[in-house]
């Protein structure tokens, strides 16, 4: 099969997988197989959803929570690229920050978050500040593979072009570093989001994570499930156009 | 992902000696860092390093604690094993059909990247307050992981492997212990420490959320009764221990590289 047609059928494929398992949740929540206390059929789920969106509460919660991960993304990614720069610019502090780097990730960075709290109080800013430190290693880490994989090659076509540093960084070094920079950005953005509604969801007053552990401490099973569809399909929403934008941003790189 | 390659040049002995004191220098700020916040915040907040060295003395006297330690240890370690076992079975199954990797794959890798804590209530609608919930919500994080980086690491093995496989005439129990195993071992590692580190978030997290048992729940414990040394030598012995244990598993992931 050539590649088109095999992706095409994957595709294809892939959305009946997702569609029956859909189905079949629906068939066994009317047929009672599963307790209808545990679990709501998906098309509840939706008419929830709906019900919620249209509430004057859930708008404030939205706007909150939304707003709150934009400032935590957009921080991390301004301050990951800048110190990302700032580690590659000086080789030994690399050298030494870089078992730090490397066991960053393992940390549960959300047990900090109680101590946010502590420190800052219950509101938007301890969860900023979660989602920026979870968010930043990403961008820092992606910054320095970035400026690595800028070819030696391009920089002695600068110099020779005798360009400024600044038309070096725009017309050169940005262009080539790209591609990694982006997958960074992309990270930034999916730990950003699961940092901000998990540490709403188990500390906090309001904002969508909250809603919905509200929702599962008042037996509220069917506010709950809408919430979360609403949540889970915005993260899908937004991964899944970031996954698309990068994949066209490397296959024009891969023609050029 | 991680661990940027240096270059592995022999550097001068000033340098040698940097590689030694830099990273100390590093530990040194952090723990300087720390200490300015905890003064700064007048130990309402957050405990400087010494007093948390000393609560912690204490603290790992008391039965109290080795109850709430083991209770995570138990839940994580279990979760851990479940997701290394289920997803090297279905990494390998997936990365050995190649249709079903390529249908698979974007579903796993989206479900990777969605806030699962959302999902909390309904593993606990499930499974039931207790050990099984936390078990199951470590499992939902570091399964995928496992999975997604065996996948990769079979469908990416180079052909000539299989090749020479075939040609040596290898039973698929020799080709898998001779070649695709060795061949997979680095990727694999890599997976599972990432596995790791999410199984035992996603074990954490369900403390935190309704427990009354683990590390997770005296944190949240400890920010309750404004005790805030508690608070920080948890955090302390969590991060610690991760840190210690990604270490060692990426010391083995570069003994097992360098042998090949």
């Amino acid at each position: 099969m050539p590649p088109d047609r095999r992706r095409l059928a994957a595709l294809l494929v892939r959305v009946a997988v997702l569609a029956g398992a859909v189905l079949l949740l629906e068939a066994a929540c009317r047929a009672g197989w599963i307790d209808p206390l545990a679990v709501i059929p998906p098309s509840d789920m939706v008419a929830s959803m709906l019900e919620q969106l249209g509430t004057e509460e859930m708008h404030d919660n939205i706007v909150q929570t939304f707003s709150t991960i934009a400032l935590a993304f957009v921080l991390a990614v301004g301050l990951g690229t800048l110190l990302g720069a700032a580690i590659h610019a000086v080789p030994r502090l690399r050298r030494a920050l870089d078992p730090l780097l490397a066991s960053y990730y393992s940390v549960p960075t959300f047990v900090f978050y109680p101590l946010l709290v502590a420190m800052l109080g219950l509101g938007q800013a301890p969860l900023v500040v979660l989602g920026l430190l979870s968010a930043t290693p990403a961008v820092v880490i992606s910054t320095l593979a970035g400026l690595d994989g800028v070819s030696p090659v391009l920089l002695k076509v600068a110099r020779v072009q005798r360009l400024s540093r600044a038309r070096t960084l725009t017309a050169i070094v940005l262009p080539a570093a790209m591609p990694r920079l982006f997958s960074g950005f992309k990270l930034a953005l999916s730990y950003a989001l699961i940092g901000v509604i998990a540490g709403e969801f188990i500390l906090s007053g309001s904002g969508l994570g909250y809603a919905i552990s509200f929702a599962y401490q008042s037996f509220d099973n069917r506010a709950m499930y809408g919430l979360m569809l609403f949540v889970l399909l915005v993260a899908v929403t937004a991964n899944g156009l970031l996954y698309a934008y990068e994949g066209r941003l490397a296959r024009r790189r891969a023609r050029s | 992902m991680s661990g940027v390659a240096l270059p592995t040049r022999r550097p001068p002995r000033s340098a040698a000696l940097g590689r030694v004191l830099d990273p100390l220098l590093v530990l040194a700020v952090i723990l300087a860092l720390w200490d300015a916040a905890g003064r700064w915040t007048q130990g309402i907040a957050l405990a400087t390093p010494w007093e948390t060295l000393l609560y912690l003395a204490d603290l790992v006297r008391t039965p109290m604690f080795w109850g709430h330690a083991g209770a995570t240890m138990g839940a994580f370690l279990l979760a851990f094993a479940l997701s290394a076992v289920l997803g090297l079975g279905l990494g390998l199954i997936l990365g050995l059909r190649r249709f079903a990797g390529e249908v698979a794959e974007p579903i796993l890798a989206g479900f990777y990247t969605i806030p699962k804590v959302t999902l909390y209530p309904v593993v606990l609608l499930l499974f039931g307050l207790g050990i099984s919930a936390k078990v199951a919500f470590g499992v939902m994080h570091g399964l995928v992981p496992v999975t997604l980086f065996t996948l990769g690491a079979v469908r990416n093995l180079p052909p000539v492997l299989v090749r020479t496989a075939r040609v040596m005439r290898l039973s698929a129990g020799q080709a898998m212990r001779s070649v695709l195993i060795p061949a997979c071992l680095p990727d694999i590692v890599g997976g599972l420490r990432i596995g790791f580190a999410l199984s035992l978030l996603g074990v954490l997290i369900g403390e935190m959320f309704s427990s009354q048992r683990g590390l997770g729940f005296l944190l949240v414990n400890g920010l309750a009764q404004h005790n805030v040394r508690l608070t920080t030598a948890v955090v302390f012995v969590i991060v610690t221990g991760a840190v210690l244990a990604n270490t060692l598993m990426l010391r083995l992931g570069r003994s097992i590289t360098h042998q090949q």
